[in-house]
């Protein structure tokens, strides 16, 4: 069996009493969609955060295709550092820099890029995301959904190997919502590459998504496809499956099935 | 002693020591922080070098630190000297020596209030702002985004404001010099009646250029204590025990400015006394 492009191996995180991650075993493969679901404050944006180097775990290990990060030289963990980008969940715009500067700002920092390489990738990311006529705004004088849509575009700028997305339609309206995740699969196709998300979203994830995993706890407490997570008979799962009101129309297809409450 | 058992003996000592041992904590904790605010100065400084040099951003944070201080700093340099050339003149009329005015006025400003009072004047004006937008940075995840793509934030924030600060302040402390000596002049000459010939020639005979290369180390020096404190306190809001979010800025910032002042007034002390 080929070793997954990245492992998390009994990986744990607490913060003083508060034990958020306890032993967390997830395997990530090259070129997928995999989405974290949970309740809330489960841990989910924490896990991201140790994925990707913002915290560091008290114990446990990221392998990235075999190898322990923290067995990787200086310059390695460089490169993959910039495989990766991060889609936070509040955005984490620079507020004293405009649309532009913002989308543009790890092109600029990292050196080869000409001025107007940057200008024409920065240029097409906006027209992709549908963000016109505000290169020169400012993050504040945005919508939620907006900034939520220059983030994005900030985080596939530099065309990663790895995105992690926290969150990223909380706050849009369906038709953008739907425009998101569709530019997610569009840009995985086209580049093949590996996404994880955490999202409430459900159905919706599932239509994108090739894994499902779910925390409760600070445990991984379930991994694998949106339809073994349906047949799933795990108590945890279900109440959470059930509880967001789907199920699966004759095509095979996921769809909102509101439930009727009372007699 | 008999009576006294050994459970009795270990907690009367151990109330004994608690004020040492909390003093002890103290200092430790103390020695740590001037440790880490030695690393994050280190590690700023790299950042100047490394390259490529972040020359438009270096150039930005001189209009913010520099060029938008200096009404402020020219309004003070004028007051100030006008209050030395008042207290000067009549302090010196009582030994009939307000001949001396112009000498003291400028050696008192050169060596001294010029340096002192610039820093603490950007301190209130530049310290406090990088204090509190760094600060802002932090809660609002700004630097953890900075990190994800893979720009380090020191040298990203902190380098400009050192190289600006310690290319701005001795500027700034140039002009609070020469403003502050007409200030003395207004007072003393204009207004007093003290010859102004009398005035300058005292300024010219008895300024040497040690006294102008002192203050410019001065300001040099307070430039890296200010703009080093201010980013510190504003980077590590996040870890303020006072509290989070908007408060912990403001905590940050108030730190920042105090603890600004008050190592101005150490650092000119200790300088002092190894150039006069």
């Amino acid at each position: 069996m080929s070793e997954p492009f990245i492992r998390i191996d009994k990986l744990s995180k607490s913060f003083g009493e508060n034990h958020v991650i306890r032993g967390v075993d997830l395997d990530i493969n090259r070129g997928e969609i995999l989405t974290l679901i949970g309740k809330s404050g489960v841990g989910k944006s924490i896990l991201l955060k140790l994925l990707i180097n913002l915290i560091e775990p008290d114990s446990g290990r990221i392998l990235f295709e075999g190898r322990p990060l923290d067995a990787l030289t200086k310059a390695e963990r460089k490169a993959f550092q910039k495989k990766m980008s991060y889609v936070f969940q509040g955005t984490a715009l620079l507020d004293s820099l405009t649309v532009f500067e913002n989308i543009a700002l790890p092109l600029q920092e990292r050196r080869g890029a000409s001025r107007e390489e940057i200008r024409r990738r920065v240029r097409e990311k906006l027209q992709q995301l549908d963000l016109v006529d505000i290169e020169e705004k400012y993050p504040s004088q945005l919508s939620g959904g907006m900034k939520k849509r220059v983030a994005l575009a900030r985080a596939l700028v530099t065309e990663p190997e790895v995105v992690l997305f926290d969150e990223p339609t909380t706050g849009l309206d369906p038709i953008r919502k739907h425009a998101v995740h569709r530019l997610i699969t569009d840009y995985q196709k086209k580049f093949g590459f590996t996404a994880v998300l955490v999202s409430h979203e459900i159905p919706d994830v599932f239509y994108i998504s090739q894994r499902i995993a779910m925390i409760d706890e600070g445990r991984i407490v379930f991994a694998g496809t949106p339809e073994e997570l349906r047949q799933s008979a795990n108590p945890v799962v279900r109440q959470f499956v059930d509880a967001a009101r789907f199920d699966v129309n004759p095509a095979g297809e996921f769809n909102i099935c509101p439930r009727v409450e009372g007699p | 002693m008999a009576g006294v058992s050994v459970g009795s003996m270990t907690a009367m000592l151990s109330t004994l020591t608690a004020p040492l041992a909390a003093l002890g904590a103290a200092c430790l904790n103390t020695l740590k922080e001037f440790g880490r605010v030695a690393i994050f100065f280190v590690r700023g400084v790299l950042g100047i070098f490394s390259l490529p040099l972040q020359i438009a951003k270096f150039v930005n944070q001189v209009s913010i630190i520099g060029a938008r201080s200096v009404l402020v700093i020219c309004l003070t340099g004028a007051f100030t000297g006008m209050v030395l050339g008042l207290q000067g003149y009549y302090t010196l009329v009582k030994f009939g020596a307000q001949g001396m005015l112009g000498a003291a006025v400028a050696l008192s400003l050169i060596r001294e209030m010029g340096p002192v009072l610039t820093a603490i004047m950007i301190t209130a004006r530049a310290g406090s702002a990088m204090s509190a937008e760094i600060g802002i940075m932090r809660i609002s995840e700004e630097i953890d985004a900075l990190k994800t793509m893979d720009i380090n934030p020191i040298r990203f924030l902190v380098s400009p404001r050192i190289v600006a600060a310690v290319i701005s302040f001795p500027l700034l402390t140039a002009i609070f010099d020469v403003i502050g000596i007409l200030g003395g002049y207004l007072s003393g000459s204009v207004l007093l009646g003290l010859s102004s010939g009398i005035f300058f020639s005292r300024v010219e005979s008895s300024v040497e250029m040690q006294d102008v290369t002192g203050g410019f180390i001065k300001s040099v020096v307070f430039a890296l204590v200010v703009a080093t404190i201010s980013c510190y306190q504003g980077y590590y809001t996040h870890t303020r025990a006072e509290g989070f979010g908007a408060k912990g800025v403001s905590s940050s910032t108030t730190s920042a400015v105090v603890i600004c002042c008050v190592m101005i007034l150490v650092t000119d002390y200790i300088m002092t006394s190894f150039l006069l």
